[in-house]
């Protein structure tokens, strides 16, 4: 019997591909032959419209890359930025970045964990990350104002301090995260269909992952220990004692359940920097106008999604004559065609869930 | 059984003999009669309808820790009207390209085996439009006849999305039709007749839920499986092909589709009850409680046990991801159909064993 392939165009607009990503899949039946990412659809030019603005006018900009961790990203810029004029951080402010970037982080992970759970069928499992994720997103709220686009962490420090009763509250999230992370494994990760569906799937070698430049948890799943807050460590990540969860064989699952475990390393660091933390100022002494003095400065930071990097090149103006950014996102999304051969229609869905692309910060 | 009447049956015998005398020719009333059934069961198709989404739209609610539809009519009830308003009104867009007349035919198509399954429903004692003498058989054939349709749907929308949706639904419902027919014989053989009737009869002392749990098992997964729901509802996929073969219809027609999922709900339901859990008759217990229980009429029962299994399926749909279509078919033939060859074998064998015990 004479059989061809077909094309197959999932996306721009499709339930399981995080945004306006495109997919060209080709397909033979329900097999897949080549899946060629096209991207762009969410492009602002992000790089060049903050070579236009002030240093301090870009930190916005970052909350609207990975908008699932926008205070990551605005530590990565704030922290290059003060690289660069060799700023010195007030502790409290530098105790503020670690917890609200950590929660972040346990934010975009729950995300992770709940949209896979849905590309993979399971309505449930979503909604309850999505629930839970929400007290992480009112303290981010009664913290700043903001839900998703903070612009929080500010050059030389915090915006402002905490509000009252925040820590405490806190306290009690992080009193109250074991039970749903025992939720999320009663309801996704301990079903054995979403084991069967993600075990085994496209596995990606550790000489692989590194040589097309993954990071984050996709390298990790591999059995690189590579974390950037352990391998280089910025602010103050060499005070805490936590571990960096390793997978194996660097399946889907083990992609997957990387995320989980980095949820509970996360709320070790919060823990420990909710009683170290200090009184005292939350922000240096900052000029006005940031003039950065002439010279190049490349700094990186652990982003949920992998290892951020933001590269500035300064000419002692007000603003930026190269900005940069290094995306993990974007980066990590190369390999779906790589991890999506061979495999079937329903697993290119669950491969693009464990790579999690955020289109915001893959197109920039 | 027993003594007082079923008001259903009672408005049947009024009726009749109201239209006996009207028409004379008593052949004439029969037709009229079943023109009733039938009236009746679309009643009970669009009636039950509304209820489930309504219903399914709770228990998702009450599964995620959300109250559900709570606006229209009290606690929500009247979510469904609203909806069905709204599909009524929605644009019936047909794109270009589709194959017209089999892209029209197929959901309208997809009614009819639907509709028909519900003549063999014995919904209480003398309560079933057409007790045929092969009921159970009549219900797989028809029944196994909807794939055609989701076929239809997926080939003549001229969407790729469709077409993949379409050839899951013949590869899925063929695969678990077997391990579904199979799973029914067993109880076929401890009653010995496919009519209805008798096999509720045959559990009027013990439910072949208790004497067949293992083809109950697999009754309930291959039935899952046939009406496309999660975890078996690859057919849709929605995270994966969109919509499959009903991607590309929309108002009245996708309703179609959407009307048709839910009355191969209730259907499977009801045959699980007839089958697995004693159709009409209340469950066993003392002969003083019976007493105490018989003014509850049968189909109170029938409906009480049908309404349960719906809750089970929703209960899967809402707490279980998807397979993946290999997993699908292997799962359906290397380990339901031999699953429910061996509980034929079993049951053979327990059925010989027990005549002999009993000197028959």
């Amino acid at each position: 019997m004479q059989t061809q392939t077909f094309e197959l165009n999932m996306g721009p607009q499709h339930p399981a591909t995080h945004g306006v990503l495109r997919v060209v899949l080709e397909l033979d039946g329900e097999i897949v032959v080549k899946a060629t990412p096209v991207i762009g659809y969410l492009h602002r030019g992000i790089e060049k419209i903050c070579e236009n603005r002030t240093y301090v006018q870009s930190i916005p900009f970052t909350d609207r890359m990975d908008y699932l961790s926008g205070m990551n990203n605005n530590l990565a810029i704030c922290q290059t930025i003060e690289k660069l004029m060799a700023l010195e951080i007030p502790e409290r402010a530098e105790y503020i970045r670690v917890i609200t970037a950590e929660l972040n982080r346990i934010a975009s992970h729950m995300i992770t964990i709940g949209v896979l759970a849905l590309d993979l069928g399971g309505w449930t499992g979503m909604v309850y990350c999505f629930r839970d994720r929400e007290r992480i997103l009112d303290l981010f709220n009664s913290l700043c104002g903001a839900r998703m686009t903070f612009n929080y962490i500010r050059v030389g420090g915090v915006g402002w301090d905490l509000p009252e009763g925040w820590l405490d509250e806190c306290r009690r999230f992080l009193k109250d995260l074991p039970e749903m992370l025992k939720t999320y494994e009663d309801l996704i990760s301990g079903n054995e269909i979403l084991q069967m569906r993600l075990k085994g799937v496209a596995p990606l070698s550790a000489e692989r992952a590194i040589a097309m430049s993954a990071s984050g948890a996709v390298l990790r799943a591999s059995g690189v220990d590579y974390d950037v807050r352990k391998a280089n460590p910025y602010g103050i990540y060499d005070r805490f004692d936590f571990e960096v969860p390793l997978g194996t064989s660097g399946d889907n699952w083990d992609r997957f359940y990387l995320r989980y475990l980095e949820i509970i390393q996360s709320a070790r660091i919060i823990e420990q920097a909710l009683e170290q933390i200090p009184e005292g100022p939350v922000m240096a002494k900052v000029p006005k106008m940031i003039k950065p003095p002439v010279g190049e400065v490349y700094h990186h930071v652990e982003n949920p999604r992998g290892d951020l990097g933001f590269y500035l090149v300064s000419d002692g103006s007000p603003k930026p004559y190269r900005w940069h950014a290094r995306r993990p996102a974007m980066i990590n999304l190369q390999l779906l065609d790589e991890l999506s051969r061979g495999t079937f229609i329903a697993d290119v869905v669950a491969t693009l869930g464990t790579l999690d692309p955020v289109l915001g910060e893959v197109d920039c | 059984m027993n003594t007082n009447q079923d008001i259903l049956l009672t408005i049947a015998a009024t009726l009749r003999s109201f239209l006996d005398p009207l028409l004379g020719n008593p052949d004439v009333v029969d037709v009229t009669m079943y023109g009733v059934a039938l009236a009746a069961i679309l009643g009970i198709i669009f009636g039950n309808a509304v209820i489930l989404v309504w219903a399914e739209r709770k228990v998702a609610g009450y599964m995620q820790s959300r109250p559900g539809p709570n606006r229209v009519g009290p606690i929500g009830l009247l979510q469904t009207v609203a909806d069905t308003i709204k599909l009524i009104t929605k644009e019936d867009i047909r794109p270009k390209g589709v194959d017209r007349w089999v892209w029209f035919l197929a959901p309208v198509v997809l009614f009819v085996p639907t509709l028909a399954a519900y003549a063999v429903f014995p919904f209480s004692e003398g309560l079933i439009a057409v007790d045929l003498n092969i009921g159970l058989f009549y219900f797989l054939a028809v029944a196994s006849t909807v794939t055609i349709p989701f076929l239809m749907a997926g080939w003549s929308s001229n969407n790729k999305y469709s077409l993949i949706g379409g050839m899951r639904s013949v590869a899925q419902m063929v695969s678990y039709e077997i391990p579904l027919v199979f799973s029914l014989i067993g109880v076929v053989m401890l009653v010995g007749s496919l009519k209805m009737s008798s096999i509720v009869e045959a559990q009027s002392g013990i439910w072949f839920i208790f004497l067949q749990p293992v083809a109950f098992l697999i009754y309930v997964i291959a039935a899952t499986a046939e009406t496309n729901r999660t975890p078996f509802d690859l057919v849709e996929g929605e995270s994966e092909i969109v919509a499959g073969p009903m991607t590309e219809y929309s108002g009245m027609k996708w309703s179609l589709f959407f009307l048709a999922e839910y009355a191969n709900l209730f259907a499977v339901s009801a045959i699980a009850t007839t089958v697995f859990l004693g159709g009409w008759q209340p469950p066993p217990m003392p002969a003083v409680m019976r007493d105490a229980v018989a003014f509850i009429p049968g189909w109170i029962w029938f409906a009480a046990k049908t309404y349960f299994m719906i809750f089970l399926f929703m209960w899967f749909r809402w707490t279980f991801p998807r397979f993946r279509v290999d997993q699908l078919m292997s799962f359906g033939w290397k380990v339901l159909l031999p699953l429910a060859l061996a509980n034929i074998l079993v049951t053979g064998v327990g059925i010989y064993a027990y005549r002999i015990a009993i000197g028959g």
